[in-house]
């Protein structure tokens, strides 16, 4: 064994690599639960993929056989049941994690400096992972496949001038048919594995900056402590938390995220009384259906999600620890928390009576909190700052600003130089 | 040494735990491959074409008919009584065998339609059976004579239900 590794060490860095990356990746050692949800994430991606697989075994992506090869899943295959329900499950599962990883990112300010391409390839997989969850939910080919991707699609008939065409070209055909559905399933295939690229790359840049942590204050060396065991260890708890729960809804309640329309066959001729998108999507259908304009809405929408990648600009604080040590921008966070609750729910519901105003009071207020930060976060700097801040953060901050000048003042220099 | 093993400064009185979570774990990981794998067997709708039902009707003596089976064709030859007289005995080739243990009433045989070599489908001759691909010869009792195939032609588990129907195939529970 020793010989054989030693053969590989002399061609690969293999020893260095694990060391480097695995047992001696210093990491800091005040990290809590809440930095267990990028592990678990990769771990539902691992599950997605490898049941997926397994369906595809016996998928037929056909507008005449799908509906009825998901039901001999379900019935014949042996363990079919099991497979669909994991992977059914498995996409609620991977939102929830990410949601829960992305608020973490939020409450802690985890996206600050130097951790922007973090939370921008973080970005990027969200909209990855939305775009396959969509695809994958048209393929079980029921009514709320269809008509979810029939409503879904029509979106992009807002685009200005080339919106009818661009509708009929994603679709192969005038409304969502046998075209759409196997170019979903290539794409639903295809996607995921795009995701285990972008996650790569997602890791790369977290072993160059390595973790934040709940201070938000980088770590001296000592308070670094190897990956393994610790935080193997500590993950592995979390991924078996994580999996008594993901089973109790695979076994018990598989069905909690699935819709009672998606058993009737798609129909094209007859759309059901009330569509709702999948859970995870509830806030941003909310958004959508709050704006008056088609065109507005889809707007809307649109920079509802993409927001998130603006954050390391609008949070103009340069107090770290994100809403640990910002009382007011820890407010805000829970607002928005609440506000993201509350369009689910609107989305959930008809839009009728008092819930069409409530989704446009929420939406606006999910604007305005973005809207508020830059000028809140630096009041709110300026008044944690002449209260008077721990020792330690003002010494961060005061060298973050002294970096920044020096940087300022050198570049300068190099101007006047070339004069 | 003895006394050093029992204390609790010895480090390797965790090994205990680290193997048995090590053990658990990989149980654990078997456990979940199970399924996986079972899927990729023959899903129940495959499973209940196993067994097929065959009449015996309308086929005369020294006549043919082939049925399918699991896809695969079964051979079904109606003997004329000179036919079983002669395939009597061990038979001639590298694979002997008496023709009574090969068949349930001598009137009748069933075999696998299916050339022990490569698994080419024998055309019917005069006295048994020729296969195309290698050119191995059997017998009117399925039993191989010449050419390379190594055994037999596989007779199917098969019950008379009646006289003049089969059902071929073990039942499913």
């Amino acid at each position: 064994m020793k010989k054989m590794i030693g053969w590989i060490d002399r061609r690969f860095p293999l020893t260095s690599f694990v060391k480097h990356e695995l047992t001696e990746y210093p990491t800091p050692r005040n990290l809590s639960y809440w930095w267990n949800f990028g592990s678990l994430a990769g771990v539902v991606l691992v599950i997605q993929i490898i049941t997926g697989i397994f369906l595809a075994m016996h998928y037929k992506a056909d507008a005449a056989m799908a509906f009825d090869s998901v039901e001999h899943i379900m019935r014949d295959v042996n363990y079919g049941w099991l497979i669909r329900y994991m992977h059914s499950t498995g996409a609620t599962a991977f939102f929830a994690v990410i949601f829960i990883h992305m608020a973490r990112t939020l409450y802690y300010g985890s996206y600050r400096a130097p951790r922007e391409l973090m939370w921008w390839t973080g970005q990027v997989l969200l909209l990855l992972l939305m775009a396959t969850a969509f695809m994958g939910y048209l393929l079980p080919w029921g009514q709320m496949s269809y008509w979810g991707a029939q409503v879904i699609t029509n979106l992009f008939g807002t685009v200005p001038f080339l919106g009818d065409e661009l509708v009929v070209w994603l679709r192969g055909d005038f409304v969502v048919g046998d075209a759409t559905l196997t170019r979903f399933f290539a794409l639903h295939y295809l996607v995921p594995f795009i995701i285990v690229g972008a996650v790569l790359v997602h890791l790369v840049a977290l072993h160059s900056v390595k973790s934040s942590n709940p201070s938000g204050i980088n770590l001296a060396d000592k308070d670094n402590i190897p990956f393994h065991p610790y935080f193997t260890v500590k993950d592995l708890f979390g991924l078996c938390v994580f999996l008594a729960i993901y089973s109790y809804f695979v076994f018990y309640n598989p069905n909690l995220f699935i819709e009672a329309d998606n058993y009737i066959p798609a129909d094209p001729m007859k759309t059901p009384l009330h569509i709702v998108p999948e859970w995870y999507f509830l806030p941003f259908y909310a958004i959508l259906r709050a704006v008056p304009d088609l065109l507005g809405g889809v707007i809307a929408m649109g920079i509802s999600v993409m927001i998130f990648a603006a954050m390391p600009y609008l949070d103009r604080s340069k107090i770290p620890g994100g809403a640990r040590y910002r009382p007011f921008y820890r407010v805000m966070f829970y607002v928005f928390v609440i506000d993201i609750i509350i369009l689910g729910y609107v989305g959930a519901k008809p839009p009728e009576g008092a819930l069409v105003p409530l989704g446009q009071v929420a939406t606006l207020l999910y604007f305005g909190l973005f809207a508020l930060l830059p000028f809140g976060s630096k009041l709110e700097e300026k008044w944690l700052r002449k209260r008077g801040l721990p020792e330690e953060v003002e010494a961060m901050i005061q060298s973050e600003e002294k970096q920044k000048e020096d940087r300022r003042q050198r570049k300068a220099d190099r101007r006047n130089a070339r004069r | 040494m003895a006394e050093d093993k029992k204390s609790p400064e010895n480090p390797d009185r965790r090994d205990f735990l680290t193997t048995a979570t090590g053990v658990m774990a990989g149980a654990g990981v078997t456990a979940a491959c199970w399924p996986f794998v079972s899927s990729m067997n023959p899903s129940s709708d495959v499973l209940s074409k196993a067994t097929t039902e065959a009449s015996l009707k309308g086929i005369r003596a020294g006549e043919v008919k082939t049925v399918e089976w699991q896809g695969k064709p079964v051979f079904i030859l109606h003997r004329e009584e000179k036919q079983i007289a002669s395939m009597e005995g061990d038979g001639e080739g590298k694979d002997p065998q008496k023709d009574s243990s090969r068949v349930k009433n001598p009137d009748w045989l069933v075999v696998v339609g299916i050339c022990t070599h490569l698994g080419c489908v024998p055309s019917r001759k005069k006295d048994g059976w020729f296969c195309p691909c290698h050119g191995s010869v059997y017998d009117n009792s399925g039993r191989i004579l010449k050419g390379p195939a190594p055994t037999n032609l596989v007779v199917p588990e098969y019950e008379f239900v009646g006289s003049d129907k089969i059902i071929i195939g073990k039942k499913q529970a």
